[in-house]
């Protein structure tokens, strides 16, 4: 709890710095696709804004919970409290379900700014359904346990932003977020069904539109995300040279 | 309190520590002087559990550092080289978020926090965010965060290091002040007053093997009392004497500039190893 505590009283402090830059790209997403494309296109029944807030919603919890990497390798790189923690009498479990937990809070306000501008823009789904939050949840737990993992394997902070750039901005755009995965060519369509974003999307989207999104989009999700806390584990004995 | 045995680190190909052993004992204050690169920090790294050995053993109070880490781990506190405190945080939060990490209870954490902010006489700034501390202040927050969980062992690992001479005599003080309670104290410095002030024994350590390992008086007794440092042919060199009659006699007969002045455990690293401590 030490590690978790440590996180979110640092997120205390940066709270209102975060809230707004957690705003800034939905809203600009919300007035460009979702205003400019508006009413005119519509995908199974829902308008595109309809179709895009929950798309925004994946796209921003993974984003945010990733983003407890920046975080770790400030940490470690620059103010050192990393040694703080391998030096204390806890294990790798604690340390990395602390930081996971970290960003998997920072997710959950970040989706809760993109559900206030959804409103705001006079968008209703069935935001208060426990398979959303669920899919959530477990969206934030895959791609937090990433970050932990990732941030123990490199060198330089420089490193990081190369991982993001690889990794997160093209499932951010890829991953079923603004667009249906259906209509892309069959072989980009077989890619993109590897993504764990992709399957977040569907049972983010299926729950907030008021369906029942099945089980196979959650143990997927789950499963990655099982692996890759397992992943962050090992990880952590890695960055002790 | 603190055994190593046949210590061996290496990186790639690089041989950081070449067969490390010695032995601190309780209440002891241990300095592991050398040149930057000798292989200090690495020794203190690798007895903290933040680097892996590749070879040797290592006991901190009787537990193993690697087969009983979590107990090794509690068994000490450590001050690193580097400032490695929450910036953003107020010093109360640095500490309490350390003795969580110890499962220390809420209160017993209060009254620690109390305590030991008191002793570095930063009690009155508990509430203040860290980066606006000096960097004295910041040194005597961590040594007090390092005891937060009354450990027996303390590693301050080239704890003065860029502090201006005033406040490297504070945290003198306060490391004696820690002795005299019963920690047993593992200092690595490359500064040589500082060994010679606070230890009772010294390990000269130079390219990951200790050459020696005495007290500062025995060391300094085996060359001499006094030195004469004077420039022989462009070259700064140092002449030991048992003591001030026989310098004073050397003294008479020399022609030159010189300087005559107490030995210290400078030029004793420099008579075992050809090479200056600070280089």
């Amino acid at each position: 709890m030490a590690v978790y505590l440590r996180e979110m009283l640092l997120l205390r402090r940066r709270i209102k710095r975060l809230i707004l830059s957690m705003s800034v790209s939905p809203l600009l997403y919300l007035i460009a696709f979702g205003y400019a494309m508006g009413k005119s296109v519509k995908f199974g029944g829902h308008t595109y804004l309809e179709f895009l807030i929950p798309g925004l919603v994946a796209m921003s919890s993974m984003t945010q919970s990733f983003a407890i990497a920046t975080d770790i390798n400030v940490a470690r790189f620059y103010w050192h409290i990393f040694e703080e923690f391998q030096a204390a009498p806890i294990g790798n479990v604690a340390y990395v379900a602390g930081e996971v937990l970290a960003g998997v809070s920072r997710a959950l306000i970040s989706v809760t700014v993109i559900l206030t501008l959804g409103m705001l823009f006079g968008v209703r789904l069935h935001w208060l359904s426990p398979l959303f939050w669920l899919a959530v949840a477990l969206n934030s737990f895959v791609f937090a346990s990433l970050a932990v993992a990732l941030a123990m394997l490199v060198k330089s902070h420089a490193d990081q932003s190369l991982l993001t750039s690889f990794v997160i901005t093209p499932m951010a755009f890829l991953g079923g977020t603004f667009f249906p995965v259906d209509r892309l060519p069959h072989w980009a369509g077989q890619i993109i069904w590897i993504l764990p974003l992709t399957h977040a999307s569907r049972a983010i989207r299926q729950a907030a539109f008021g369906n029942l999104p099945g089980p196979s989009p959650y143990l997927f999700v789950g499963i990655t995300g099982i692996i890759f806390f397992i992943m962050a584990l090992k990880c952590v004995n890695q960055a002790r040279d | 309190m603190i055994r190593v045995e046949g210590l061996k680190k290496v990186y790639r190909n690089v041989h950081a520590l070449n067969g490390v052993s010695f032995h601190v004992k309780s209440g002891e204050l241990f300095a592991y002087l050398g040149p930057n690169g000798a292989g200090k920090t690495t020794t203190i790294r690798i007895l903290t559990g933040l680097t892996r050995l590749s070879g040797g053993d290592a006991w901190l109070n009787g537990f193993h550092i690697e087969r009983d880490t979590l107990r090794a781990k509690r068994q000490f506190g450590l001050v690193m080289q580097s400032i490695n405190l929450d910036q953003e945080l107020t010093l109360l939060e640095n500490m309490d978020i350390h003795g969580r990490l110890y499962g220390m209870t809420k209160a017993l954490r209060r009254s620690r926090i109390r305590e030991l902010l008191g002793y570095v006489d930063l009690i009155s700034r508990r509430d203040t965010i860290v980066k606006r501390l000096s960097g004295g202040m910041k040194r005597r927050l961590m040594v007090a965060r390092a005891l937060m969980h009354s450990p027996r062992i303390l590693f301050l690992d080239e704890p003065t290091v860029g502090l201006d001479p005033g406040i490297r005599r504070r945290i003198w003080g306060l490391i004696k002040q820690i002795q005299h309670s019963g920690t047993t104290i593992f200092l690595t410095t490359h500064y040589i007053e500082e060994a010679e002030f606070l230890a009772d024994r010294v390990a000269f350590i130079d390219n990951g093997r200790i050459v020696a390992l005495d007290t500062p008086s025995a060391f300094m007794a085996r060359i001499g009392k006094w030195a004469i440092d004077l420039i022989q042919d462009d070259q700064m060199k140092s002449i030991y004497f048992k003591d001030r009659k026989e310098a004073d006699s050397f003294v008479a007969t020399h022609r030159g500039s010189y300087t005559l002045r107490r030995v210290n455990l400078e030029d004793a690293f420099l008579s075992l190893t050809g090479k200056k401590v600070k280089n």
